[in-house]
């Protein structure tokens, strides 16, 4: 296969063969899942295999996970020292931004940027915070009494 | 109720789906089939759209297209309908349930219950079917799961109607009509002539010309943003090339499957040569995939880690502009 050459950073090449498709274990096993992947068999060949996961796209997804909980650490702190409201917090726990928090709940992106703002959310009345509260699984009490520092 | 329906697990939900349905009704077409004549094989960049913190990059075509287009192809009808009224939009559904039709769904995943928690985010644009209701319960057969599942109405409810971007509103879709005799062989070199111009379209943002402009703008993030944005970046591209759905490779490998299926019914023997060069080029997206794992493994790695990186996609953008010219005069 001289297609393959040159340029390619000393990687061992991978190939799609049956016999050598990546088994790493991974978050599919959580909900007992396997994934369907195309390779070739010994004679090159296509037909399916099913694999537990790959290594590689674990390390991109973990990253992902990573970042995520970054956020939502973050957004506590803030909570904690009143930068931001508690529905900043709920939106990076329900792995939201404004677009989709603003969709679910509707209402447009930037009342819900003003709702982000302490004071402004001190004064939301019930019907409102009910609207965050049903988009986040929580109740108005849980979404009012969050200070960010449990 | 519950209609007689299989359940086979595919690679992509869409393909599946629409796989899947097309088997219920008598027409059997393989998961790659369906994705080749639909054009599935794509590469799109939009620097400006933020997904996930990362700008969006799509190694497929918008939701819905493929089946679209495979459907108009092959002469097939298709009913899709959507719903203001999630009460309506179940009576809808039943009520196909009771005629024997197993119905198309597209749904949100961020709520879909029997996925690990890893997957549940707000993406709209997934598929599965309902095939019957029993026990007050929906029966499912997601096309990704290896196994046929359920859901409440509730459950059901909340991923038909799931908000933001590509928000389903309660979309339904099923085939209405299958000509007798299917012109495969014609449908299946509209697809590949679609396929290729796309990828070979004059615009940056579409085909080889957009795997350049990324592979471009890896240095570029690394000196202006900084390394940790950089492997976000670079995260989400892995993501897109080889999440669930795929096959692996970012799709290169469903495609050589295609056109494998293709060389036979064509009788074109060089459809089979072509199979295998795309197949070498999946090979290549795949240890792409390694060598950015292998930069969050070693944080303090060399610093021309990402011109190699970046290096290595030009260079399968150069294979993938040989590999379409070829293929387009196959044909």
């Amino acid at each position: 296969m001289q297609i393959i050459s040159s340029v390619f950073i000393k990687t061992p090449h991978f190939q799609v063969k049956k016999q050598d498709i990546p088994q790493d274990e991974s978050n599919l096993k959580s909900a007992n899942m396997t994934e369907v992947v195309y390779v070739t068999d010994e004679n090159d060949n296509y037909t399916t295999a099913n694999s537990i996961g790959w290594d590689a796209k674990k390390a991109a997804l973990d990253e992902s996970m990573a970042l995520i909980n970054e956020r939502i650490e973050e957004a506590k702190q803030n909570v904690a020292k009143n930068i931001v409201s508690p529905i900043i917090y709920f939106m990076e726990l329900n792995k939201m931004d404004i677009p989709v928090l603003a969709a679910y709940v509707g209402m447009w992106q930037w009342t819900v940027k003003r709702h982000a703002k302490p004071k402004i959310f001190k004064k939301l009345s019930d019907s409102t915070l009910k609207k965050y509260a049903d988009t986040f699984g929580i109740s108005v009490d849980q979404l009012k009494n969050f200070d960010g520092t449990l | 109720m519950k209609i007689n329906f299989e359940h086979h697990q595919t690679a992509h939900c869409e393909n599946g789906v629409a796989s899947n349905l097309l088997l219920n009704r008598g027409l059997k077409l393989s998961e790659p089939m369906i994705f080749g004549i639909g054009s599935g094989l794509f590469f799109v960049f939009l620097p400006f759209l933020k997904v996930n913190f990362a700008p969006g990059f799509s190694y497929r075509p918008m939701p819905g297209a493929i089946f679209s287009k495979a459907a108009k192809r092959l002469g097939i009808k298709i009913k899709r309908q959507k719903f203001s009224n999630p009460r309506e939009a179940q009576v809808a559904l039943e009520k196909n349930l009771e005629q024997d039709i197993p119905t198309g769904l597209q749904v949100g995943v961020f709520n879909l219950t029997y996925f690990p928690e890893e997957y549940k985010f707000h993406f709209n644009a997934h598929n599965l079917v309902v095939y019957g209701k029993e026990d007050g319960k929906f029966l499912i057969s997601d096309p990704v799961m290896d196994f046929a599942t359920t859901l409440t109405e509730a459950e059901l409810e909340k991923v038909r109607y799931a908000k933001g971007a590509l928000a389903p509103k309660g979309h339904m879709y099923f085939p209405t009509h299958i000509p007798e005799n299917v012109n495969l062989e014609e449908a299946i070199k509209k697809g590949i002539k679609d396929t290729c111009k796309n990828m070979l379209a004059p615009v940056p943002i579409i085909g080889v010309k957009a795997i350049r402009w990324v592979a471009k703008n890896i240095p570029k993030w690394a000196e202006k943003k900084g390394t940790k944005v950089t492997n976000h970046y670079l995260g989400q591209l892995i993501r897109m090339q080889e999440e669930i759905g795929t096959g692996g490779g970012g799709f290169r490998f469903i495609y050589g499957a295609f056109l494998q299926e293709a060389a036979v019914i064509l009788k074109n023997d060089e459809l089979k040569e072509l199979s295998k060069e795309i197949t070498a080029i999946g090979d290549l997206w795949r240890d792409f995939a390694v060598d950015i794992a292998r930069v969050y493994k070693n944080r303090n790695s060399k610093s021309n880690i990402y011109n190699e990186l970046s290096k290595s996609m030009l260079h399968i953008a150069d294979l993938e502009e040989a590999f379409y010219k070829k293929l387009r005069k196959a044909i």
